[in-house]
């Protein structure tokens, strides 16, 4: 149906997703409260929380294949892009949970609420998702961070853990500050704070050269590339993930990241479209320096949670790509790359979740040593998981594909980034170097002596690791399906057609 | 024959078939890994005779192509197209030529002889080993039959994977080195291929969705000149130069062949090499004739094959390891694969498919004896050796045979490669061609003196005189026999070979010479002083 987002009723209708799962998670809330802490409770509670979460996930698609859609433009968006981040949120979440489920009873994390926490980020992420308009903007990050913040605590014997949470809440609320004052120098210039109105408003008063609306842009995108962690604004990444509960860490990798950029997108595409020439250099030299810091510093990591976050700062530099990009094929190519990274991570991330041994202990890459001789499916997956962020076709699945429609989003952009798509190659070959290390030490070291047996992996964590491996690779040999869901739910950016004549490099034989 | 393979469609199911079996035999072994409970030296002997028939009923199979497929017409033979993602473009289409079609047999033929060869030495989770061995022929064979860029890039990739982690898993001393080596520098050429494939797919797409199919790239290139031909001809170039290998781009393979297990080598160099130069003759230099011929570039190209011819024989003499010695030597050879294909005369085109074939026999055939010695004394260094012949006087035959043919030695394959090459290149390029010429003799020096110094020299070590009676069984007999025949056949009688390359060969050079007149034609009148 089309919705009028003027009336109250019927804005509340095409927020259903969101207060559907809102509303389940404080009821939630209450269950966790209502009994002592225990590991059966809070296992009860997260599987409570999984089966709220497939039902949020149900409403989606029932929504996006009715093709619902807004009859004006409003505060929120109605339309495919939405249900698809959503789609890619709310199947991260599922995963958070079923890892933390088992990583909790390991670590003996007995809080109930913790499973609420993801309920209450995912539903912060998916209202980032849907806005078209700076306050939900701002209302979506907040609900978003705060529950992060508290879930990287969430071991409190952890005194790493501890300094995680503190460290990523004082930058965190350091960025946001960016963000907000960003914010309200663009309302300052434009005296509007939707999307479609202040590219309307800069189009029609020709604000392009205002240095208020250029400030406040810029401040905004220091906002947002720290929350999606961009060289220069990637410090508090590594150490935040490294000490975070591992599914945490999958959670911000993946799903966090898919939010802020969804929202990124949209600002970019939708408000600041018009001012392409003001912001896109900008984004080009973030792009090419998130790429080149992160590949580069994630080579010399051993321990692999921290390479892993350095890799997840390698594809936040792959993903800038289609903010300059700019086009519908772009944003396409960002839901197809976000839900391939987010399967590859979850894997990842599950794998090392159930090598690691209780208690607070450095995830070396040397513990993996030799684990094909013991563990021969799990090294596989492993590999699986590890070529797919490389983007190695057929035995890294859909993450090549992924690779491959960022390239062509590129090449095809109206701003021709063929220079940015060899960038891209050129540092995803450093990327072969710590991804294949990984791989090295799994299968052609012999096993050490004194490593101990790897403990017994629980049923939810296997279910992840397989639903991941069959999906990378099941969508690594027959993508079409999936190229043709994303393709029918982009959206564009908000076009006046600008002069696209900014002085990228350009690829000019 | 032919009558046979129309009545059962042959054409119509041949190619897929070799493609999709492999995969079912690696199936197969993981299933067989899964479920039966052996012990190492069952597992091994269940592995290996699981894949050898595999690879057994993919050559049988592959045979009939010889009769089946038409090599005169201008047309794809055995040709099939089948949607793959249709929003970008992208099938599954599979065809050959003559070209193709030796490559192929020549992949199939020698698959079970690389099985033989690694027979007894891989103890170590011989499933997986044969696994890998099976999806790397998968891989390999797609690259030679692609007609559509996106899956030919797929199929170019797959191969990388089984190879790193047979040289990984099952090579020598320094294998970690080699295979991440191996890896990344076959890497960087192909992802920057990538790039270029894309580009071609929407330039071809004209605004619409990409097109990656190789007839629609070849029209869009031949029919106007594409923007950026000269960065997209390098990006293809790099990733096959890389291949082949072409010097300065061969430091890889030195590396990768010594390492890697007895069927690696056979197959890296056998096959794997050849699937550069294959890149030359099906997509660099056809899909942008005026950048290859050029005369900057091909200059360019030239010298590097030459400096390659040269300095691999040279490098190839001092070699004190005797499969680092073979691996140079390939080197040198593939050089004049890059000569021929470059010198742009039927002739030489053919005589460059032709040391194609017969380094992939002659050199697989080295690799394979080597690793029979070294079952035997586990080593490979040359001066370690002296006398063999005493001892082993059949693994000395072979030996013998093998180098001279390596050498080009007139009545084996070697020689009518090289000589149509030099006799093909010397009418467009003389001074390149006189200079590879002295390489012929250089190969002499350094095979011929490798072989006296193990298999003739005074028997003076205990070690060697103890393999007295050790000679080559009858597995080993049995499977460097065909490719002795293979050896002396195409020595004595080559034109079946010929024969079937010569109109693809001919096609290439024609065309490439027309898209040059074409385009000498468009430039502007060279203005008289």
């Amino acid at each position: 149906m089309t919705y009028d987002l003027l009336s109250p009723t019927q804005l509340s209708a095409a927020l259903l997703p969101d207060l559907l799962l809102m509303g389940g998670a404080i009821v939630l809330m209450l269950v966790a409260a209502w009994r002592p802490e225990s590991d059966a409770h809070q296992r009860t509670v997260g599987l409570a929380a999984i089966g709220l979460l497939i039902a949020t996930m149900a409403t989606v698609v029932w929504m996006s294949v009715r093709g619902d859609s807004a009859l004006e433009t409003g505060v929120i968006a109605v339309d495919g892009f939405r249900w698809m981040v959503d789609l890619i949120l709310l199947l991260g979440a599922i995963g958070t949970i079923a890892l933390a489920i088992e990583h909790n009873e390991r670590d003996g994390i007995t809080q109930a609420e913790s499973h609420v926490l993801v309920l209450f980020a995912v539903a912060g992420m998916m209202i980032l998702a849907a806005a078209r308009d700076l306050m939900v903007v701002f209302l979506g990050i907040e609900i978003m961070s705060v529950a992060v913040y508290v879930l990287t605590g969430l071991n409190r014997r952890s005194a790493r853990s501890a300094e995680a949470s503190l460290k990523y809440f004082l930058l965190g609320a350091f960025a946001t500050a960016f963000l907000l004052y960003g914010m309200a120098l663009v309302y300052g210039a434009t005296g509007q704070t939707q999307f479609a109105e202040i590219g309307l408003v800069i189009r029609r008063l020709n604000l392009i050269d205002n240095p208020m609306l250029l400030v406040g842009i810029g401040l905004m995108l220091v906002g947002m590339a720290f929350k999606v962690a961009a060289a220069p604004f990637h410090m508090w990444a590594p150490d935040v993930y490294d000490g975070a509960p591992t599914p945490i860490t999958a959670f911000m990798a993946a799903t966090v990241k898919t939010a802020a950029f969804a929202s990124f997108l949209r600002i970019w595409y939708e408000a600041f479209y018009s001012v392409f020439n003001g912001w896109a250099h900008a984004v080009w030299w973030l792009a090419v320096l998130t790429m080149v810091v992160g590949n580069v510093v994630a080579l010399s990591q051993k321990n692999i949670k921290r390479m892993l976050a350095y890799s997840s700062i390698v594809h936040t530099g792959y993903l800038l790509v289609t903010v300059t990009a700019a086009s519908v094929l772009a944003s396409t190519a960002f839901t197809f790359y976000a839900l391939a990274y987010t399967l590859a991570t979850f894997g990842a991330f599950a794998v090392v979740a159930s090598m690691q041994p209780a208690g607070e202990t450095d995830a070396r890459i040397s513990d993996y040593q030799g684990l094909w001789h013991v563990r021969p499916w799990m090294a596989t997956a492993m590999a699986v998981f590890l070529l797919a962020l490389l983007g190695f076709p057929v035995f890294g699945g859909v993450g090549f594909f992924a690779k491959w429609y960022l390239i062509q989003a590129a090449i095809a952009a109206p701003a021709g980034l063929t220079i940015l798509a060899v960038i891209l190659v050129l540092t995803s070959v450093i990327s072969a170097g710590y991804y294949l290390q990984v791989v090295r030490v799994m299968f052609m070291m012999p096993r050490a002596d004194e490593a101990v047996e790897p403990l017994p992996v629980g049923a939810l964590t296997r279910a992840v690791l397989a639903v991941t491996v069959v999906l990378i690779l099941g969508l690594g040999l027959f993508p079409s399906r999936l190229v043709e869901i994303t393709q029918s739910n982009g959206f564009r950016p908000y076009a006046y057609s600008p002069a696209l004549d900014m002085g990228l490099p350009r690829f000019e034989p | 024959m032919t009558k046979f393979l129309v009545g059962i469609g042959y054409n119509g199911w041949i190619l897929p078939v070799l493609l999709v079996l492999p995969l079912v035999g690696g199936l197969l072994l993981v299933l067989h890994r899964c479920t039966q409970r052996q012990d190492a030296d069952a597992a091994m002997r269940s592995a290996r005779s699981i894949a050898f028939w595999i690879f057994v009923a993919e050559a049988v199979l592959s045979i009939g192509l010889w009769w089946s497929i038409d090599t005169v017409s201008a047309d794809w033979q055995a040709y099939v197209d089948v949607a793959w993602i249709p929003q970008w473009g992208a099938r599954f289409t599979v065809g050959i030529d003559g070209i193709a079609l030796m490559l192929i047999l020549l992949t199939t033929l020698l698959m079970p002889l690389a099985v033989l060869g690694s027979w007894t030495s891989i103890r170590v989770n011989p499933h997986a080993f044969y696994t890998l061995l099976l999806v790397l022929t998968t891989g390999m064979l797609g690259v030679f039959m692609a007609l559509d860029l996106a899956f030919f890039y797929v199929m170019w990739e797959v191969m990388l994977v089984p190879m790193y982690l047979i040289i990984g898993i099952w090579g020598g001393q320094r294998r970690l080195y080699a295979s991440i080596k191996f890896f990344i520098y076959t890497m960087v050429g192909s992802l920057l291929m990538l790039v270029a494939i894309v580009s071609l797919g929407l330039q071809a797409g004209q605004g619409g969705p990409p097109v990656f199919s190789y007839d629609a790239i070849l029209a869009l290139t031949r029919a106007a000149p594409v923007v950026g031909s000269y960065w997209l001809f390098g990006a293809f170039a790099l990733a096959f130069a890389v291949k082949v290998p072409m010097f300065p781009f061969h430091t890889w393979l030195p590396d990768a062949h010594v390492e890697a297990p007895t069927a690696g080598s056979v197959i890296l160099a056998a096959i794997m090499l050849k699937m550069g130069t294959f890149g030359f003759v099906r997509f660099a230099v056809p899909l942008f004739p005026d950048v290859a011929m050029d005369p900057t570039v091909r200059t360019i190209i030239l010298v590097l094959a030459v400096i390659g011819i040269v300095y691999g024989a040279l490098v190839a003499l001092v070699q004190p390891d005797f499969k680092k010695l073979v691996a140079y030597s390939s080197v040198s050879h593939l050089g004049f694969v890059i000569l021929g294909i470059f010198a742009m005369t039927v002739e030489s085109m053919q005589g460059a498919l032709m040391v194609t074939i017969s380094h992939g026999i002659s050199t697989g055939a080295l690799f394979l004896l080597i690793g029979m010695i070294y079952e035997r004394r586990h080593t490979r260094q040359i001066d370690d050796f002296g006398g063999i012949a005493k001892v082993m006087p059949i693994f000395a035959v072979f030996l013998t045979v093998v180098s001279l043919s390596a050498i080009g030695v007139p009545g084996t394959n070697g020689f009518v490669g090289e000589f149509l090459v030099l006799i093909g290149s010397f009418p467009t390029q003389p001074y390149y061609t006189v200079i590879a010429a002295t390489s012929v003799v250089f190969a002499a020096a350094y095979l011929l003196w490798a072989v006296q110094r193990i298999i003739y020299n005074p028997l003076v070590k205990p070690e060697n005189a103890a393999l007295k009676g050790n000679d080559l069984n009858w597995r080993e007999i049995g499977l460097l026999t065909p490719l002795v025949i293979a050896i002396l056949w195409l020595g004595v009688y080559p034109k079946p070979v010929l024969n079937k390359t010569e109109a693809a060969a001919d096609r290439l050079v024609r065309s490439v010479e027309a898209a040059r007149m074409g385009s000498m034609q468009q430039l502007p009148p060279a203005g008289g002083r």
